[in-house]
């Protein structure tokens, strides 16, 4: 794809060097280096506790952290999440978020918050058409969905504001498989049709890597191994920690 | 039956006062789930600065509302960025003490600078009785203070409905940390509350003394207040159509129940306050509140 080995290359969506992070007094991320490239999709693994949503939460500006975020070239480790919505992050964080006393259609509307052009109701359509239930459902509480739903639209609310970064936490959580099969595959299509980045964190690996450009395994805040996803997902100790068989 | 119906216009324009206030308490609500105390004591403190204008400055009636609306929003903008943005909006306690201290320093620098003694207000609406009902009138006072809580709702649901700033408020309402996801600067969108509840507020207090029948005194509000938050809670909290539900339904208790079940009308203060106490304990989420749900 790039040669992703210069870290000021432009096709870097995402270069991360020595990231460290956490809550308060408690240190999470210890020192991680990692990368996204334009278009890739991109698997974080791990375990819980690992550090995983920490890293997404990092990255997207909702913790303090320290180290080198750089976002298409430029230094956004000290910016903060209101801002890097509109430098082109999206994040989706574990357990949905989505706005629950809102209508379905005003969280999608306040997903365009950033933006100012007249195609947002051409967007929400679009949305609507790619999940018809939300069409559906539009006027309803999105706290009344069920979880299925409000992935989904945590999901599309997330790519309202047409990033060039998508975060997605743990996107499988809770839900049953067919579902989660089925959300998969739509980000698949939808890295296809719009070129968007990602970045995902799972715990659920086969499905994952599954749809994945690479994968890095990280293990008590820090990387313990990296590679292309079809290599992770026949390595015997991944497949051991994380695969179950 | 003609006392009957004048005590229900009666309760009708003071609990449009209530109603009010009661949705200038809903604003704040809504947005950050605190009960501004000093909520009564902005609005009497916008009273005074609308007086000045009006009285001493010479401006039209309604147009030194408007200013003093606009003032007590910047200057309730500026007490939020400095007295409560700083304090952690999860953690309510020191933030009611704040609003507990605002409320007897906004009293204490109202009656330094214009004095405890009761003062004119001029009057908003034309005087005089639009109807009469046998002996009951339906003074054009009571019109007045209706249409404009009719006014306000209005204004309020289309704010929030229809523009952008309302869709932010109503976001960092729903879910702080997703609001930010997208893009929402909480602060700023918090502040916006804090100043349309002070305008709203300032104008509740204007239409209160601006009855015949009432002055404008630093004290006004404090009694206000607690019938304000009965009315907000029996309504629910965070509904603003609730909070005029509400308001009404207060004002109507204290002219009607009151004197009917033969309460001493020093006690009518007690009456607003058994029915916050009923409402708490029977329906939380009051009328027309949304129920606390707790997510999984």
């Amino acid at each position: 794809m790039s040669d992703t080995n210069t870290s000021t290359s432009p096709e870097l969506v995402l270069d991360v060097k020595g990231l460290e992070g956490g809550y308060g007094q408690i240190q999470v991320l210890h020192g991680l280096d990692f990368h996204v490239a334009d278009g890739e999709i991109v698997i974080i693994l791990g375990a819980n506790g690992a550090g995983k949503t920490t890293t997404l939460r990092a990255v997207s500006g909702m913790i303090a952290r320290t180290g080198s975020i750089k976002l298409r070239g430029e230094e956004i480790s000290s910016a903060k999440a209101p801002d890097l919505v509109r430098q082109g992050v999206a994040h989706v964080p574990q357990g949905r978020g989505t706005l629950p006393e809102l209508s379905v259609e005003d969280n999608l509307r306040v997903g365009a918050y950033i933006r100012n052009d007249d195609e947002v109701d051409a967007d929400i359509d679009q949305w609507f058409d790619v999940y018809p239930v939300l069409r559906e459902r539009k006027n309803q509480r999105a706290g009344s969905l069920s979880g299925g739903e409000q992935q989904m639209l945590a999901v599309s609310r997330a790519l309202m504001s047409r990033p060039s970064l998508l975060l997605l936490d743990e996107p499988s959580l809770g839900l049953a498989p067919i579902i989660v099969a089925e959300l998969f595959e739509r980000f698949a299509e939808i890295n296809k049709e719009t070129g968007t980045t990602m970045l995902v964190v799972e715990q659920n690996a086969q499905l994952a890597l599954g749809i994945g450009d690479r994968g890095y395994v990280l293990e008590s805040g820090e990387i313990f191994t990296e590679g292309p996803a079809d290599q992770l997902i026949n390595d015997d100790a991944i497949r051991k920690a994380y695969l179950g068989v | 039956m003609d006392l009957f119906i004048a005590r229900i216009f009666d309760g009708l324009s003071n609990g449009a006062t209530y109603a009010l206030i009661a949705m200038a308490l809903v604003m704040i609500f809504k947005a950050t789930t605190l009960i501004n105390f000093a909520q009564g004591e902005f609005a009497m403190f916008g009273g005074f600065i609308v007086l000045v204008l009006a009285t001493e400055r010479g401006l039209p009636m309604w147009i030194a509302v408007v200013v003093g609306m606009l003032i007590s929003a910047l200057l309730a903008a500026g007490i939020e960025r400095t007295l409560i943005r700083p304090f952690d909006p999860a953690d309510h306690l020191p933030l009611v003490i704040i609003t507990l201290g605002l409320f007897l320093a906004i009293n204490a620098i109202a009656g330094i600078v214009w004095r405890f003694d009761p003062r004119a207000f001029p009057e908003l609406f034309p005087s005089g009785n639009a109807l009469s009902v046998g002996n009951a009138t339906l003074s054009w006072y009571t019109i007045g203070t209706l249409t404009t809580i009719a006014v306000v709702a209005g204004g309020l649901t289309l704010l929030l409905n229809k523009t952008k700033v309302g869709l932010a408020f109503r976001a960092v309402s729903s879910n702080l940390e997703s609001s930010e996801l997208v893009g929402i600067k909480v602060g700023p969108t918090l502040q916006f509350g804090w100043a349309i509840a002070a305008a709203v507020g300032t104008l509740g207090v204007c239409v209160f003394v601006a009855s015949p029948f009432r002055q404008l005194e630093p004290q006004v509000m404090v009694t206000g207040l607690i019938f304000a938050v009965s009315a907000a809670a029996l309504g629910g909290l965070d509904s603003l159509g609730g909070a005029i539900v509400g308001g009404l339904a207060i004002g109507l208790v204290q002219s009607i129940a009151v004197p009917y079940l033969g309460i001493p009308s020093e006690l009518s203060l007690l009456a607003a306050v058994v029915v916050l106490m009923l409402v708490l304990l029977f329906k939380p989420s009051g009328l027309f509140g949304t129920p606390q749900v707790e997510r999984v």
